[in-house]
């Protein structure tokens, strides 16, 4: 219902939305839940568990009961709290967890069998037979109980990431934000002021009373006048800060889109902050709390302050005739308010006998609420005081149980809050958050002039502690009256439920009950009433469930203590904290030089590591990968193949000290290297077992250019800093990686010289390029360097060119090898190529095999140390007892058998006690026209010659194979040296 | 034999723009990375003021006629714009001409776009300061070769992921200006 000439809406803008397929109309300024009370409209929801009918509670974030879907299709948006959604033209708002309608759910009955839902109950319940649990119990309970579910459609709508930094930062923008910003900002610090409802100002929004001989909202007004003007400042509305980290880190939502129609789809819906504030003020104010009475959770059971908010800032009155139940002083300003404003007060019933003296209402001192009737709205309240009881009809009871400061992000790093006797309720103590101070109502100070005064306060000592000088600032005259409360929680001796947390329905009943079967700590209680652990995280019920907690166990309550408040403060949605890693946003993307030549060739893409590599190169009439790789393979063998090979790692490595160090850091000898050659090389990890293998090229005296797998190199770049400076950071050494610089490209077969020299001027040079041999040569018109070395098993080169010339380089390598009857090349056929010749990758090097099991151990050089050579001595790392690198042609070469399969003897049963060894690679090899695997097998290269069996369970194979020499092709290497 | 053809890291992704926003390709110099050897920082210092400029700070840069050089690193930053055989002897000259897609940012906004991507405070980032950080999950060299104005240096194989990201942020950026 609204009330005319109340609130600070504007009347002049009317807004139409939509809830549950219903046209409705608002203000601008109205929240859904505003807008819809103001309608008449008192039913918002079913709860989570019995169904039972909710109104809206609150007119905050902490909205435990008013959730609601927002939107439709796959960007529909479930639980949001109806009080933070703001209306705009076309809103489409729909309710939770009830069906066929709300008015009317089936799953109402659910209520009817409370008695057998208590805490605790699908424990007991669903224990037989043990295979019901997941299959039937489950989906259940799942299905009865909840709250909006997602679309399960795919949402590509933009969210958003950010970072921001600042002096300080000011957490809301009541009476204590507005008055540290503002000191902060006059003295000139950087200032954000976050805050999470759409309108800046906090409490002084909803309250009757002056500042500076104004009403108090055109004060924050003037306030938030002078921020915006001033450069130093950031106002940040609709901004949640959800999470205290650590060095003043500090997590928040922003809502960008969502109040928002037809937004354009470049904008956010929301942002997730990161803001780095070097101090920040908690200026986040208080949650007023419930009272537990029977049948406390009727559409029309309010806050009072809810109340409040309601009439004061939107003009709309909770109800036509209004009770209020209260504990405290401050919930009569509800009803001189109401009262002011013409809405009938039925009565306030004050739980205190010295409750203070009221102005037109109607006063019941020392009574309590012990009962509410109406299905799916409140129509009246049972009041009991020493007299006996009462009937009174009321639409809306307005309650306050007291107020509790929002300190929940100072609990963030583990701090605990004090118990204060006077408040009733937990302070934050100074130092739980290093470098944030609260203030105000957060602070548990509950009065404006206060919160003015503690602001200020809080945010001199900020700049202080940043050398910053403050600027003298004036307090204004404002409200300061104490709010004199007596502790009341829970009225006992009544018939019916009363319930605590309203969003995951805890009754108090509950908490007994767990207290009754000893789970007594707070933190047990709450795990197994799941009082806490809805959408609101308990910051409707906590306070009160810890009170009846500690009444049930005989405890006080601060010996009974809170349950941790963890991040975040209120829900973030996923698609924000992941903003931008949708689909290939996840990682970057890596692109060769030839990437798009390669694409244009219809060549599907592998990611190795970040890089996409060219799998294979379809020719028109072929249907499988496989007859482009055999057809690759033997372009390879019989004429010229090209395949970038750039994603290799490239390290550049100069100083006097630089063959010094690889011999460090290789197994084997470099400084022997002559200048001009390239050497394989192996590396091992300290623990002894290898890291990676590569080529080095020596191509000055004190200059050396390392290759990497590609997968390794980056990990091969961090060992060697990390080695130059642990263990010898004196020697004179450089290293950068110049694998971006170099575009480069093998170029392999019996015809690869012939390509080659058909884009020289000069024809190769042999001696000048001998078998691992390197060096510089110009191939059209552009200066590259030539290593003469092979992964294929056939004579060929690697040649690389500046990156700007790669795609042209390979488009005209490729054109020419298709001259010649060859092809360009996949990682298909090059991982084919070097199966066939035995040749290891990080399939085989794959953290867990030694030099000695690859069959290199004579690689480790016995007249120098390097890294990792004691260790992998160490007994255990060598000799048969290890799985050795081994060859395997399967008996029937047409079997094929894929890697992961496993290796048993013979005659042995294939169980894991018999296990052998394992196949690593497998291809089939156009070359030798059979199935190729290599493997390690216990003792493998002793056992050259035998048949053993392999059993891949989960493909289903199980074929016998014969152990050979993992080199298959070409075992003398005739081929490569040409 | 004709040459080679060439192509720049950000051919047919740059440039673009966006409302008062532009982001374009800095192509064409040259780009060493200069790691002074043992004992040669005074002798680097010399060759280096030849060229008008001197070691950057960690954290710097300097520039003089075009010719500029960015603390990159432990020990390494890397020249731009100029010829290095002068430095040869003092330091590891490592061409990384190629290596690299420089961009450049500008316009109103360019630092809020930044703060989409990059984890680090710019409030007063201006000429003179050079970062190494990330953009994103690509590490990234960030100067500012005017006030007001950044560039952005990232693995060149990143190029399109890189522009990507940063026009995406653009977008976004606009779009919230003109709500």
């Amino acid at each position: 219902m609204r009330i005319a000439g109340k609130g600070l809406i504007d009347r002049g803008a009317s807004v139409g939305f939509r809830f549950d397929g219903r046209e409705h109309v608002g203000f601008a300024g109205d929240t859904l839940a505003s807008a819809l009370l103001a309608g008449g409209n008192r039913l918002f929801g079913r709860s989570f568990k019995y169904h039972r009918p909710r109104g809206v509670m609150t007119a905050g974030s902490e909205e435990p009961n008013a959730l609601v879907t927002v939107g439709l299709g796959a960007g529909a948006v479930p639980n949001v709290r109806a009080t933070m959604q703001e209306i705009f033209p076309g809103l489409e708002a729909k309710s939770q967890n009830r069906w066929p309608s709300l008015a009317f759910d089936v799953m109402q009955v659910n209520d009817l069998m409370a008695p057998f839902f208590g805490a605790g109950f699908y424990y007991k319940t669903f224990m037989w037979p043990r295979a019901f649990w997941e299959r039937v119990y489950e989906p259940l309970i799942r299905r009865a109980a909840g709250l909006g579910a997602l679309s399960g459609k795919h949402n590509d709508e933009a969210y958003e990431k950010a970072f921001a930094f600042c002096d300080l930062l000011v957490i809301g923008s009541g009476p204590a934000g507005l008055m540290a910003a503002l000191t902060a900002a006059r003295s000139g610090a950087d200032v954000i002021l976050a805050e999470e409802d759409a309108r800046m100002g906090g409490r002084l929004l909803a309250e009757v009373e002056e500042i500076g001989g104004k009403p108090a909202h055109l004060w924050a007004d003037d306030v938030l006048a002078e921020l915006a003007a001033m450069p130093n400042v950031r106002l940040m509305s609709r901004t949640s800060v959800t999470g205290a980290y650590d060095d003043g880190t500090y997590g928040a939502l922003e809502r960008v889109g969502l109040h928002l129609p037809k937004a354009p789809a470049e904008l956010p819906r929301e942002c997730f902050w990161r803001i780095v504030a070097r101090r920040a003020v908690l200026a986040t104010g208080a949650h007023e709390r419930q009272i537990a009475f029977p049948m406390n959770d009727r559409p029309g059971v309010m806050t009072a302050g809810a109340v409040r908010a309601y009439l004061n800032r939107w003009g709309v009155a909770g109800g036509r005739r209004v009770a209020i139940f209260a504990n405290n002083d401050d919930a009569h300003r509800t009803a001189r308010d109401l009262v002011a404003a013409g809405v009938e007060v039925a009565a306030l019933i004050d739980t205190r006998e010295d409750a203070p003296q009221p102005a037109g209402y109607r006063l019941i001192a020392g009574g309590q609420v012990t009962g509410t009737r109406g299905r799916l709205g409140l129509r009246e309240i049972t009041v009991a005081t020493a007299s006996g009881e009462e009937r009174i009809e009321a639409d809306c009871l307005a309650v306050s149980g007291g107020w509790n400061p929002a300190l929940h992000l100072t609990c963030h790093m583990n701090g605990r809050p004090s118990w204060d006797e006077t408040l009733a309720a937990f302070v934050p103590k100074p130092g739980m958050i290093p470098g944030l101070t609260a203030c105000g109502a957060a602070a548990g100070v509950m009065t404006t002039a206060g919160a003015l005064a503690g602001g200020r306060q809080a945010a001199e000592a900020a700049l202080a502690d940043l050398g910053i000088e403050a600027r003298a600032i004036d307090l204004p005259q404002a409200e300061n009256g104490g709010a004199r409360i007596t502790a009341f929680w829970e009225v006992t001796g009544a018939k019916g439920r009363a319930w605590l947390d309203f969003a995951n329905d805890v009754t108090t009943k509950d908490v007994r009950l767990a207290a009754q079967e000893n789970f007594r700590s707070v933190e047990h209680m709450k795990r197994y009433t799941t009082q806490g652990m809805a959408p609101d995280q308990g910051k409707n019920s906590n306070i009160a469930a810890l009170a009846v907690l500690a009444d049930a166990t005989g405890r006080g309550i601060p010996e009974t203590g809170t349950t941790t408040f963890r991040p975040p403060y209120v829900p973030v949605s996923i698609a924000a904290l992941g903003a931008g890693g949708q689909g290939v946003g996840f990682a970057p993307q890596r692109f060769l030089t030839s990437h798009k030549a390669s694409t244009e060739r219809g060549a599907p893409m592998i990611e190795a590591g970040l890089w996409y590599r060219p799998s294979y190169f379809p020719r028109p009439g072929e249907k499988t990968w496989r007859e482009s790789c055999d057809r690759e393979v033997m372009a390879v063998r019989e004429a010229v193949g090209v395949c970038d090979v750039s994603t290799l790692g490239k390290i550049d490595i100069q100083g006097k000290d630089a063959a010094r160090f690889l011999d460090f850091v290789y197994t084997n000898t470099f400084s022997t290297l002559p200048v001009g050659r390239v050497r394989y090389g192996l590396m091992l990890r300290e623990d002894g077992l290898v890291l990676d293998d590569g080529t080095t090229a020596r191509l000055g005296e004190n200059h050396y250019l390392m290759t990497t797998t590609t997968a390794a190199a980056g990990l091969v770049m961090r060992h060697l800093e990390f080695v130059h400076q642990a263990h010898c950071p004196d020697w004179d050494l450089r290293m950068i990686s110049v694998t971006e610089h170099w575009a480069q490209f093998a170029v392999a077969g019996p015809k690869a010289r012939d390509l080659l020299n058909s884009m020289l001027l000069e024809p190769l040079d042999e001696a000048a390029f001998p078998f691992m041999g390197c060096g510089e040569i110009e191939i059209r018109g552009v200066p590259a360097r030539l290593y003469r070395i092979s992964f294929s098993g056939e004579a060929g080169y690697e040649i690389a060119v500046p990156a700007r010339f790669g795609e042209g380089l390979f488009r005209d390598l490729v054109a020419r090898a298709e001259s010649m009857g060859g092809a360009a090349y996949g990682m298909e056929a090059l991982n084919v190529l070097r199966i066939e010749k035995g040749f290891i990758t990080h399939a085989e090097i794959h953290g867990r095999t030694t030099a000695f099991d690859v069959g290199l151990q004579g690689m480790v050089s016995k007249k120098k140390d390097c890294i990792g050579k004691g260790a992998s001595e160490r007994p255990g790392l060598s000799g048969p007892e290890r799985e050795q690198l081994v060859g395997l042609r399967p008996v029937l070469p047409a079997k094929g058998f894929g890697a992961g399969a496993h290796l048993f003897n013979k005659d042995a049963k294939p169980v894991s006690a018999n296990d052998q060894g394992y196949v690593t690679s497998v291809c089939w090899s156009p070359t030798l026209k059979t199935h190729l695997g290599l493997a390690f097998l216990r003792n493998g290269r002793a056992r050259q010659g035998e048949t053993v069996r392999l059993v891949d369970h989960l493909r289903g194979t199980d074929i016998l194979c014969e152990v050979v020499n993992p080199v298959f092709f070409d075992p003398e290497g005739g081929r490569a040296r040409g | 034999m004709a040459r080679l053809i060439e192509k720049t890291p950000c051919e047919a992704l740059l440039p673009v723009t966006c409302g008062a926003l532009s982001l374009r390709e800095v192509v064409g110099d040259r780009i060493t990375s200069v790691a002074p050897f043992r004992g040669q920082a005074t002798k680097l210092a010399a060759a280096l003021k030849k060229l008008g400029l001197s070691w950057p700070e960690p954290n710097s840069a300097n520039a003089k006629n075009g010719a500029s050089i960015v603390w990159t690193g432990r020990d390494q930053a890397f020249l731009i714009g100029a010829d290095p055989d002068s430095l040869a002897g003092h330091a590891a000259l490592t061409d990384q001409s190629d290596g690299w897609a420089r961009i450049r940012l500008e316009g109103p906004g360019a630092a809020d776009v930044l703060a989409r991507l990059v984890p680090v405070d710019l409030r007063g980032f201006e000429p003179g300061q050079a970062l190494r950080s990330q953009l994103g999950h690509m590490m990234m060299v960030l100067t500012a070769p005017a006030p007001g104005a950044f560039e952005i240096m990232v693995f060149r194989s990143m190029a399109t992921t890189a522009v990507h990201e940063l026009h995406h942020a653009m977008k976004a950026f606009a779009a919230r200006s003109a709500v």
